[in-house]
Order: structure tokens, then C-alpha cells, then sequence
């Protein structure tokens, strides 16, 4: 902020870009030491009723376990940045494959939830903010506290069984019908995009279908915070100068919110969408047990409650590197929207 | 407290009036979970009845079971009154010791700064940054092991994930309040830290604790019950959860069996809506910056015995 030269953008992008190291590194090192440092023997506790002494020795010198946590700790850093994140114990997975097996429906289920969200938290959050105080925006309050107050999974047991009574052919589980994924050959790793890709409009259908109830769950939730956020910025900006000054220039209180106070309120929702990351992640792992979701949640929820060690700790370093690799892209991408922000 | 009660009565709008509903409903939930064994008809853990006969399965709500039974042959009333008392123990355990760590390290962090409090800034957010139930999946993980799968594992691993957000708070009061003149003043006086500390900071400091308090509970009870829909908290066999209920509640919905889905759930939200009334409420209350002020009425006699007083 000093000197005019401080404030450029390619300046803005390449300290935060760089601001990833030390941030990516202190995630890496707690999920090292959670997992690595805790009790027990992690092969024993996967395997262990399953194999010989001998058998779990083995096992346990391929993973480097009997070497120093110094050098262990080095390796694991080593491997993650060729992007390796170890094979599974229990069933000797690469959990890069499950990843790239898996990634494309946790995917196509946040960006399906965030487009959901969006549309339900832009005109409720603007008409509560225009609205202050009044019954409608206590209404419009109370469906924000509530569809973030609600387990998304209740939410999610509730939905199927009113589609269930009244709609018994839609699907309520699962990505796709059994006929598609049948069909539909494999090559992205993200069905929908196999699906356009093979040109088959039945099943692009039937996928799309299959994906309403889960994103519409996981947009619930999402929505009651952009809800309030929107309501909070609409009431702070319509109290501004300037849009105090479109109302002396004589413009319809309307068009004044429409066009003058909304707009403002907007910029903020880019930042917390990043910042809603960490929840959607957590919802996305909810939703995918609620609906039979093949995606990266229930794999995780599969792991733990098979004790592999490896394993979870390759898909909790995976999601660590997501988060961090988002909320870099936010900042930018916010960089980029609103002028004001630069180091 | 008869000030902060003036403040909160003194406020314009809604905000009163949800906190006012946040504290009933809590209350109601605080009795249902220490009379459970007066107000239950059963055991958390029982499917016969007294005289040894066998809970119907999964029968609709009637007279005799007034939110049906579930698939395991409970009754399902019975689950939702002990399931408030798991879920109070946990979030009260939870918040107190989530608060005890918290604000202690965050005064100290901030009042010592330098290199210690960078580190432990850079660490705190960073392990805030991670998604909560991810975190709380992996501690759980952890201490299934040490502390085995009850309610001290549950409160342990919820403390985990919200240690950081008192710290982040806590110092950066403590931050902007170390440069005050009264503290300047204390220290000319030749007060040690630790007294600057103890009887300077933590007052001014612990003041945003509550909201933080009763907001975290909310979430706790939610990632508490995310827990045991994961099948990853609390056993069935240690207590009622309604988090795993609900889970067992996911097979029955093929069946069109509706109930054993909404009495916890609506527990759960009820719970976590009136706690997050009360956080709202006090925030918007006793928080000057949100506070919109009603208009008093202007009494003359009391305006002059204040006068006279001071």
C-alpha cells in the first residue's frame, strides 16, 4: 500500500501464489503428525487379524515404517509433491487411483450444489436486506438459520422419502442407473462428462437426474450462509453515499437496490464461497453417505472405519491440498473482481 | 449481569425476541436431558418392556409408543430424551474444555507476540482452514483407540476442531487491547505480566467467549451428530445419539417408514436452532456495533437519582 508500484495485480498473484509453500507445508506437517506420531501400529490395526507375523513385518518395511520419523516424515513431503499419495493397506490401492476413480463425483456434486445454492440465496438474501425488519425478512432469516441449522443428512433422508411417495421412478441413489454406467465408457473419470462425450442423450439425462436430489441437499446448506450474507451487505451498501445519491438523482427505489446496492453486495460472496469450502467439503462427505455417492467421502468413511492408516491419511492430505490450492484461486479470482484488494 | 440483562432489553428490533426464544427452548431441552430417566418410558438401550416383552419393530406413532419404534425395536421417544442427554454432555464438555485451551493460549500468544505468536498463528490457521467434520473424522480416528468410542472420545475430538476459533479471537482482542493506555498505565506501575494478564486483559477479552460459546455448541452438536451418522462417534452401545439413530433411520427409508427419520432430526435442529438463537441474540444485543438502540422513555426522577448517585 506504500507506493503506487506496491498495488499491481501480477504482484498481488505472486505473493499469494508463493504464500502457498508455508501454508501447504504446515497443513502437510499436522496431517504427518495426527496420523504418524499417533499410537498403535497402523498395519496391525488394518491387517492384522488377517495376516502372519511374518506377512506383517513385510508390510510394514514397504511402507517404511521401520525407518525414523525424520525420515519419514522427508519422504512423505517427498511424495506428495510428485503428487503420490501412498497405497492403501487394506487393499493395496494407489490412493492416487481412487482419487482420480473417485474425484469426478464429489466434483460434478459441489459445482451442482454451489449453482443450487446461488439460485436459491441471491433473491432471498436480496429481498430480506431490502426488507429489513419486517415479517418477510424474518421469515427469510429463519429459512437461512434453519437450512444451515438442519443435518444436511436429515435434510437429504427427508427429500428422498417425499420423492419416494410421490415421484417412485426418480432416482434416490447412486450416480447413474445401472444400465448407464454399464454403457457409458469410462474416460474422464467424471461420468457426466463420459456420457456427453459418448454422445448419448439417455444417459446424460438419466446422470443429470441422479444428480438433483444430492446438489439440490448440499445447495440447502450452502445457502443459508450466502443468504446472510447477501441480506448483510444489501442493508450495509443501500446505507452508502452513493446509493444514497442514485435515490437524490430521483431512481426508483427498485432499480437503486437492483442496480446500485446489489451489485456491491455481490463481491463479498465470492470470498466466502471460497471460504465455504472447508464446509462444503464436509457436506459433500455427508451428502455422498446419504445418497450411495460414489465419491471421495464415502471412500474416506470406508477407510477409517477399516482402520487403514495409509489410506486415510493420503485422502486427508489430498483434501488438505485442495483447500489450500482453492482458497488461493479465490483470492485471485477476488483480486481480479474488485480492484481494491492488493498487498 | 443486571447491566448486560438492561442492554439486552434496551435493544430495538427482533433481536430481543430471538433471544428470548433461544434461552426457552434451550431450557426445555436442559430438562429433558437431566429428568431422562423420570421422563423416558424406557432404557436408551431397552427393546422389551418391564415385563420382558418384545418392542414391536418399526411401528408408526401411536399411544403406546407416541413417536413409534425403530428398527431395533426401540422406542423412539425414549431415544430422542436420553439422545438430549448425550448431546448436552458432549457439547457442554466439548466447549468448556475447547474454551479452557483456547482462551488461555490466544491471551498468551497475543500479550507475549514476537516469533511464539506467529507460529502459533500460522498454526491455529491452518488447522481452522480444514474443512471441521474432516478434522473431527480424523481425531475421532485417533482416539478410537485411546479413549475408546463414548462420550469423553466425542467431546475429546469436537474440542480438537474448536480450540482455534477462541484462540483467533482471544488474541486478537488481546492484540488491540495490549497497546490501551490502562494497560500502559498498569505496566508504569510495575504490574508483571502475568497480573497485566490475569487482571487487565482477561476481563476486556473474555467478553466475546459467550457468543463464541453458545455459536460453537450449535456446531459442535451438528458435527456431533455428523459423527455418528458416519457410524465414526458415539457407540450405540454407550448411549443414545441421534446422529447414529438417523443413520439406522437412512435403511427404512426404502420402506416408506418416515419415523424413525424425523423425531431425531427435528431434535437435532431444534437444539441447534436454539442455541444459535442465543448466540445471535446475544451478539446482536451486546454487541455495540450491530446494537440498534430502543428509544426510552425519558423519566425525569430516575434520570436525577442516577445523576445523584454518580
Amino acid at each position: 500500500m506504500a507506493s503506487a508500484a506496491a498495488g499491481s495485480l501480477p504482484r498481488y498473484v505472486l505473493i499469494r501464489v508463493l504464500l502457498v509453500v508455508p501454508m501447504m507445508w504446515v497443513l502437510l506437517t499436522i496431517v504427518f503428525l495426527l496420523l504418524r506420531v499417533a499410537p498403535g501400529d497402523p498395519v496391525t490395526a488394518a491387517v492384522g487379524d488377517k495376516l502372519s507375523p511374518e506377512a506383517l513385518e513385510s508390510r510394514r518395511a514397504a511402507l517404511g515404517l521401520d525407518r525414523p520419523l525424520v525420515v519419514q516424515y522427508l519422504e512423505y513431503l517427498g511424495r506428495v509433491a510428485q503428487l503420490d499419495f501412498g497405497r492403501t493397506i487394506s487393499d493395496n490401492r494407489p490412493v492416487l487411483e481412487i482419487i482420480k476413480n473417485q474425484g469426478g463425483a464429489t466434483l460434478t456434486l459441489t459445482l451442482g450444489a454451489f449453482l443450487f445454492a446461488l439460485l436459491i440465496a441471491l433473491p432471498l438474501g436480496r429481498l430480506a436486506g431490502r426488507h429489513r425488519d419486517t415479517a418477510l425478512d424474518a421469515v427469510i432469516r429463519i429459512f437461512g438459520v434453519v437450512s444451515y441449522a438442519a443435518p444436511i443428512f436429515w435434510v437429504g433422508i427427508l427429500l428422498v422419502l417425499f420423492v419416494i411417495t410421490f415421484v417412485p421412478s426418480w432416482p434416490t441413489f447412486g450416480i447413474a442407473s445401472a444400465e448407464t454406467e454399464f454403457y457409458v465408457p469410462d474416460r474422464t473419470g467424471i461420468i457426466l462428462v463420459d456420457a456427453i462425450l459418448a454422445n448419448d442423450s439417455a444417459s446424460v439425462v438419466d446422470v443429470l437426474q441422479h444428480h438433483v436430489l444430492p446438489c439440490f441437499t448440499l445447495g440447502l446448506l450452502l445457502s443459508g450462509v450466502i443468504i446472510r450474507l447477501v441480506r448483510v451487505n444489501v442493508i450495509q451498501s443501500l446505507k452508502d453515499d452513493y446509493v444514497e445519491a442514485a435515490r437524490a438523482r430521483g431512481i426508483p427505489e427498485r432499480r437503486v437496490v437492483r442496480k446500485h446496492a446489489f451489485r456491491n453486495a455481490l463481491v463479498p460472496v465470492i470470498t466466502v464461497i471460497g471460504l465455504q469450502f472447508a464446509l462444503t467439503l464436509s457436506g459433500a462427505i455427508l451428502t455422498e453417505r446419504t445418497f450411495n455417492w460414489p465419491g471421495l467421502g464415502n471412500e474416506l468413511v470406508a477407510y477409517v472405519t477399516a482402520r487403514d492408516y495409509v489410506a486415510v491419511q493420503g485422502l486427508v492430505t489430498f483434501f488438505a491440498v485442495a483447500v489450500v490450492v482453492v482458497s488461493v484461486a479465490v483470492d485471485v479470482l477476488n483480486a481480479l473482481v474488485d480492484p481494491r484488494v492488493r498487498y | 449481569m443486571r447491566r448486560s440483562l438492561r442492554t439486552i432489553w434496551q435493544t430495538r428490533g427482533l433481536a430481543r425476541y430471538l433471544l428470548v426464544a433461544g434461552v426457552v427452548m434451550t431450557a426445555a431441552f436442559v430438562v429433558l436431558a437431566v429428568f431422562a430417566p423420570w421422563i423416558a418410558p424406557y432404557d436408551f438401550a431397552q427393546n422389551t418392556t418391564d415385563a420382558g416383552e418384545r418392542l414391536p419393530k418399526l411401528a408408526p406413532p401411536s399411544g403406546e409408543h407416541w413417536l413409534g419404534t425403530n428398527d431395533q425395536f426401540y422406542d423412539i421417544w425414549s431415544r430422542v430424551v436420553w439422545g438430549a442427554r448425550t448431546a448436552l454432555q458432549v457439547v457442554l464438555l466439548s466447549v468448556f474444555l475447547s474454551a479452557l485451551v483456547g482462551v488461555p493460549l490466544g491471551l498468551l500468544s497475543g500479550f507475549t507476540g514476537g516469533w511464539p505468536d506467529r507460529v502459533m498463528v500460522f498454526l491455529m490457521d491452518a488447522l481452522y482452514s480444514f474443512p471441521s467434520l474432516l478434522l473431527a473424522i480424523v481425531f475421532s480416528f485417533l482416539l478410537r483407540s485411546a479413549v475408546g468410542g463414548g462420550v469423553l472420545a466425542a467431546a475429546l475430538a469436537l474440542t480438537a476442531v474448536y480450540i482455534p476459533q477462541y484462540f483467533r479471537v482471544v488474541r486478537n482482542t488481546t492484540v488491540s487491547a495490549r497497546e490501551a493506555t490502562y494497560v500502559e498505565a498498569a505496566r508504569a506501575l510495575g504490574a508483571r505480566p502475568f497480573t497485566i494478564m490475569r487482571k487487565y486483559l482477561f476481563g476486556n477479552v473474555v467478553q466475546s467467549v459467550p457468543v463464541i460459546g453458545t455459536l460453537n455448541a450449535a456446531d459442535a452438536l451438528g458435527t456431533l451428530a455428523a459423527l455418528g451418522f458416519l457410524g465414526l462417534g458415539i457407540q450405540p452401545t454407550e448411549a443414545a445419539e441421534w446422529g447414529y439413530d438417523l443413520s439406522r433411520a437412512l435403511d427404512d427409508t426404502s420402506a416408506g417408514a418416515w419415523w424413525p427419520a424425523l423425531f431425531p432430526g427435528l431434535a437435532i435442529i431444534l437444539l441447534i436452532t436454539a442455541l444459535t438463537l442465543v448466540g445471535e441474540g446475544l451478539n446482536e444485543t451486546l454487541n455495540p456495533a450491530l446494537r440498534r438502540r430502543r428509544l426510552q422513555p425519558v423519566r425525569f426522577t430516575a434520570l436525577a437519582r442516577e445523576g445523584g448517585a454518580r
